[in-house]
């Protein structure tokens, strides 16, 4: 039997702010334990919860950039359960009335079709501490460290609109993409900015009831989302050939053994005795904040890439790689508009940086080689000065933090050689010190001719120390040998 | 009685409220008469009056986004019944 995937997806996306939701201590990524962990965070008697005007804001901004309509009463809930790291009890939460309402977010797919994905809605929250089960901890006991608890979170919840693994990565990247080109997520998956929670059932293909879904929670890259997805397919699938039945259940999957398991029932306890927050006042988002915020909505991703399409006569594709986020796109365009030539600064990006980066796990936020040195680079490969061999000696050299390309060609010697009289000579010599070759190349039929140019390339580059202009020295050569014949 | 002993038995464990055998005779019998009272209250005649979650039309205060809080894990972790290395530390949750 042929089976259908059906995947709906809730992100968790914890919001750029300087300060906690409902306190005033720092969000900042990487403190010592519990040091950004204040009486309101630590849940003290006596303490009350003050909102962030910027976490309600960014959950607008976000409202606003997939077009959903804005909440302009919310409401916080209280979520009840116990856990260490959740010092209140609850997690101050929305349910009944979130903040932001219906929307959709356009995907691509690789054949180049869209697709509107719907959003339920999505919700302001406040994040959890963090729980620490390894390490040097006294025996039998497990650490928390709360810096984290408080954190402001919208978590996006949409509609089981997705088919395929294909559509829910494209979605998941899609969000990334908005999330980070709005300023309102750093987007950096690696310190939990964003993390996926996906739910997943199957049916036979053509039908149109739902099947029995799992939810796996806590995803946070993209990549062990898609093996996660697949595995619980593949699960599901097997238990009902098998003629069994796909319980409801939460999973989890852990992306470094790969090991997929559910959770026990007893952690699930899905009675969470929501109600509405006492402490806090229904939030209300006037008009004029709204507009206000819409006016300051920066560029979307969307019309980034058509932008780049016209502005930069990029490919769709690349177009589409390029936009995909706020450092990305402010990188290409620094480089581009400084070496004039933005297809070729679009291949550097895609191409050498972006392995370089992938490899040392870094972004374009903290890339070791400034959009400023590529630019040089790049430049200078317009302008003929080094080819591109020399220029990925100049780039490591860059990486290696050897200064900027003009220097680095100065030291090394780098300097392509493109003056048509010193590379007339060297392939004439070339020529003369090797008769047998030549001999051999005019005795051969035409075909077998072009694979023999080779042979004289490398020696002509040999000669040159790797120097000569290669498209010159190529034109020179032909010209030379077609008057031999 | 419209609550069960045994819905008063389930939210004990999940509020990790313990009560004993004899008090959860007495428990659900009070409980029962609240919800009884807001069974009572559902009959009144509502249609003209709009609903609200609160009684003051009033709404949430937001404060500005600036870090005013600073680092007091010394004193916090005082009274804290067990810490290790900054941490605050639990009777271990997973196996």
């Amino acid at each position: 039997m042929n089976w259908e995937t059906v995947i709906g997806l809730e992100v968790h996306v914890q919001l750029a702010t300087k300060t906690k939701i409902f306190s005033a201590a720092s969000t900042r990524f990487g403190a010592e334990p519990n040091t950004q962990a204040c009486a309101i965070d630590l849940a003290m008697p006596g303490t009350l919860p003050v909102l962030n005007e910027q976490a309600v804001h960014y959950a607008v901004m976000f409202g606003l950039a997939i077009d959903a309509e804005i909440g302009q009463t919310s409401v916080f809930e209280r979520k009840n359960y116990f856990y260490p790291d959740l010092p209140k009890g609850y997690q101050t939460t929305q349910l009944e009335k979130p903040i932001v309402g219906r929307g959709a977010v356009a995907i691509q797919l690789a054949d180049g079709s869209t697709k509107s994905i719907r959003i339920h809605h999505a919700h302001l929250e406040e994040d959890a501490g963090k729980s620490i089960h390894e390490g040097e901890l006294p025996h039998g006991s497990s650490g928390v460290d709360l810096n984290r608890a408080g954190t402001p979170l919208i978590e996006i919840v949409s509609e089981p609109d997705m088919r395929s693994i294909e559509e829910a990565v494209a979605f998941a990247k899609k969000l990334h993409s908005i999330v980070t080109s709005i300023g309102i997520c750093d987007g950096e998956m690696s310190q939990g900015s964003m993390r996926f929670d996906v739910n997943v059932s199957v049916r036979p293909m053509g039908t149109t009831k739902l099947g029995t879904r799992t939810e796996t929670k806590n995803l946070n890259s993209f990549k062990f989302m898609e093996e996660a997805i697949e595995k619980e397919v593949e699960r599901q699938i097997d238990v009902i050939e098998d003629g069994g039945t796909i319980r409801q259940e939460t999973r989890l999957y852990n992306g470094d053994t790969k090991v997929a398991k559910a959770m026990r029932s007893k952690e699930e306890a899905n009675d969470y005795r929501y109600f509405p927050c006492p402490d806090l006042l229904p939030v209300i988002v006037s008009d004029e904040t709204i507009e206000a915020l819409r006016r300051a909505l920066p560029e979307l991703p969307d019309a980034r890439q058509e932008r780049f399409v016209e502005q930069y006569a990029l490919s769709t594709y690349d177009a589409g790689v390029l936009s995909s986020d706020a450092s990305t796109a402010s990188f290409f365009e620094t480089v581009a508009t400084n070496c004039g030539n933005p297809k070729l600064a679009a291949n550097w990006i895609m191409g050498e940086l972006s392995a370089a980066l992938n490899n040392a796990g870094l972004g374009f936020a903290d890339s070791p080689v400034s959009a400023d040195q590529l630019a040089g680079m790049v430049a200078r490969i317009a302008d003929n000065s080094i080819s591109g061999k020399m220029a990925k000696q100049v780039f490591e050299a860059m990486w290696q933090g050897e200064g900027n390309a003009d220097e680095i060609i100065d030291a090394k010697g780098l300097k392509q050689v493109s003056d048509s009289g010193a590379l007339e000579k060297i392939v004439t010599d070339v020529l003369d010190a090797n008769p047998a070759m030549v001999e051999d190349f005019v005795n051969s039929d035409e075909n077998k001719r072009k694979k023999k140019l080779g042979g004289f390339m490398g020696q002509i580059m040999k000669a040159s120390k790797g120097q000569a202009n290669p498209q010159q020295v190529n034109q020179i050569l032909l010209q030379k040998l077609n008057e031999l014949l | 009685m419209i609550i069960k002993r045994e819905e008063i038995e389930k939210l004990a464990t999940l509020s990790r409220i313990s009560i004993d055998e004899k008090t959860i005779t007495d428990v659900t019998e009070r409980l029962s008469s609240v919800l009884d009272l807001v069974d009572q209250l559902k009959t009144a005649n509502t249609d003209s009056v709009q609903g609200i979650s609160r009684p003051f039309q009033v709404s949430q205060r937001l404060r500005a986004d600036e870090v005013t809080e600073s680092n007091h894990r010394d004193k916090f972790q005082a009274i804290a019944p067990a810490t290790d290395n900054g941490l605050f530390t639990v009777p271990k949750m997973i196996d």
